[in-house]
């Protein structure tokens, strides 16, 4: 079969479109500025090359990973478990009435909305590290530093996202609980919350999947959890031990990732 | 067509405060004596400047009459049902309800008012994700407050059992268990009916109930609601497209065209064609 030739009436639409002015300008500053940051990163290939036998013998040294402090590193990781776990639950928990002052369809007063929305901010911005040193000095070394740092990092996140959540909640049931004179309340708890319920449980779950991998970092700064273990064999060369640290921190990640994966799917379906 | 049949139709209607169906009667008889249940006097309403949704729209509705308001998409229908709770303030205007003027409530005055008003949506407006039964559980919100109406394993007894009478009367006891979102369109807006049922309404309003369901499911869920309505007396103002229900399910037929009212006749003195004119 032979293709059909036809000749339309119209000239198709250009392939590309030029950019304005004002476009251009952006895409040559954002470039111009990509090139001054790895200026200001010290980028170096030739230190990358030089550097990779150091890799190697690293990794060398690292296997096989030693077995000989298991039992210590296990219960690390089971306190490092711990503190994701409960500083999650906590903060999801006290996510919820920060939310709804942070909603501006649900927030009794405006006031009130930029309190919330302020705090909410300051929570997600400041760094989990800095929150830590924050409790370490507050409540000493030690997990539940660990714990609270991670209370205000779900916070910062859940509050959020909770938050957009109710604004984005099924306003039909709104209208008519309002509609048969229901009150403030009744219509947050019996028509918002079960709304946006399915994106919240979202959000929660990979808060936990989030709290998990930072609770590793926090024992750098004596927060508990199996990141002072990883520290003290790193600091002591102890490269097989770091090892069997690494491989325990990204079995529990893993593990985490992908029963938070299985009760996203069975909760939400 | 142009209004001028509408307006002679206005002229010549037919006693439109008197109840068409003898169980209203009696009420009409009482209604001399409470006054009208809706009295709605120069509503205006605009959202866009230029073109006015509702223009100096009054309206009379007696105790126990059952009002069908027509007309076209965007004629105001919708807009007038909304504006008599306030879910959309009106520009200007004095609207009556049961003997209170809605202009003139506070939030919480506004509220007790709407507990005694039920509203049939078109869209069902359910809470998906909650069982049928704490969604006909909510309309005891117009009475109560608290965690004991927010979810049927809250409640107690006597209003778990009230929720599964209004169930029956809708005849979906059965799937009080479900989940919202796992009913058909049809039984959706039952168990929206059944909700307003539960608020123990005093006036109800209806706005196209049956429009998003399909002509079957649209047919039985009407008579059924037209039928609850018709046992406990109610006065009832309902939206609808359907010439045929407005005509069945009406004792008056109110028709909004450009703002203000075209026709405004008992429903016994009209007939499809005339009434469709209002369209043209």
């Amino acid at each position: 079969m032979t293709d059909m030739i036809v000749q339309p009436l119209h000239a198709p639409p250009p392939r590309l479109v030029r950019p304005s002015a004002g476009i251009f300008a952006l895409y040559v500053g954002v470039g111009a500025f990509f090139l001054f940051s790895l200026y200001g990163s010290n980028l170096s290939p030739a230190k990358l090359i030089d550097g990779l036998p150091n890799m190697l013998r690293l990794v060398g040294e690292m296997f096989p990973p030693s077995l000989e402090r298991l039992q210590s590193v296990g219960g690390a990781m089971l306190e490092t478990f711990q503190m994701a776990f409960a500083g999650t639950v906590i903060g999801v928990i006290l996510s919820v009435p920060l939310a709804i002052l942070a909603a501006r369809s649900l927030t009794p007063h405006i006031s009130l909305y930029y309190a919330a929305r302020w705090l909410i901010a300051l929570f997600r911005t400041v760094p989990d590290l800095v929150w830590a040193l924050f409790f370490v000095v507050t409540v000493g070394l030690g997990p539940f530093a660990g714990m609270l740092t991670l209370v205000v990092d779900a916070i910062g996140f859940c509050g959020r996202f909770f938050a957009e959540a109710m604004e984005e909640a099924d306003k039909g049931p709104q209208e008519a609980l309002s509609a048969l004179g229901a009150g403030r309340s009744e219509i947050v708890f019996s028509a918002v919350l079960p709304s946006a319920m399915p994106s919240m449980i979202n959000s929660a779950l990979f808060t936990l999947e989030k709290a998990t991998r930072a609770s590793v970092v926090l024992g750098l700064v004596g927060a508990g959890g199996i990141g002072i273990e990883l520290k003290v064999a790193m600091d002591l060369f102890q490269y097989d031990q770091a090892a069997t640290i690494i491989i325990g921190v990204f079995l529990l990640v893993l593990i985490v990732e992908r029963v938070s994966s299985i009760l996203r799917k069975l909760i939400l379906k | 067509m142009s209004l001028a049949p509408a307006a002679r139709l206005v002229e010549s209607a037919i006693d439109v405060t008197a109840p068409a169906r003898p169980g209203a009667v009696a009420a009409s008889i009482a209604s001399v004596a409470t006054g009208t249940d809706l009295d709605i006097a120069g509503l205006c309403k605009s959202f866009d400047r230029d073109r006015p949704i509702l223009s100096n729209v009054s309206l009379r509705v007696p105790q126990g009459q059952s009002v069908a308001l027509v007309g076209s998409n965007g004629t105001g229908k919708s807009t007038l049902l909304r504006c008599c709770l306030r879910l959309i303030e009106p520009d200007s205007g004095a609207i009556t309800i049961l003997g209170r003027q809605v202009h003139a409530l506070g939030r919480a005055r506004l509220r007790r008012l709407r507990a005694e008003v039920g509203f049939v949506f078109q869209r069902h407006n359910l809470v998906a994700q909650l069982s049928v039964l704490s969604n006909v559980l909510h309309g005891a919100q117009a009475r109560h407050s608290g965690p004991r109406v927010w979810y049927q394993a809250l409640a107690p007894r006597p209003l778990r059992e009230e929720a599964m009478h209004c169930l029956e009367l809708v005849g979906l006891a059965d799937f009080a268990a479900r989940r919202a979102d796992c009913l058909s369109g049809g039984q959706s807006q039952r168990v929206a009916i059944a909700r307003t049922l539960m608020q123990r309404p005093r006036l109800m309003f209806a706005d196209e109930p049956v429009a998003s369901l399909d002509p079957n499911a649209g047919e039985e869920v009407m008579e059924l609601f037209a039928d609850l309505i018709r046992r406990q007396n109610l006065t009832l103002v309902f939206t609808s497209h359907h010439i045929d229900h407005a005509l069945r399910f009406g004792d008056r037929v109110v028709a909004l065209r450009k703002g203000g009212i075209a026709l405004d006749a008992a429903a016994r003195a009209l007939d499809a064609p005339t009434l469709r004119q209002i369209y043209d």
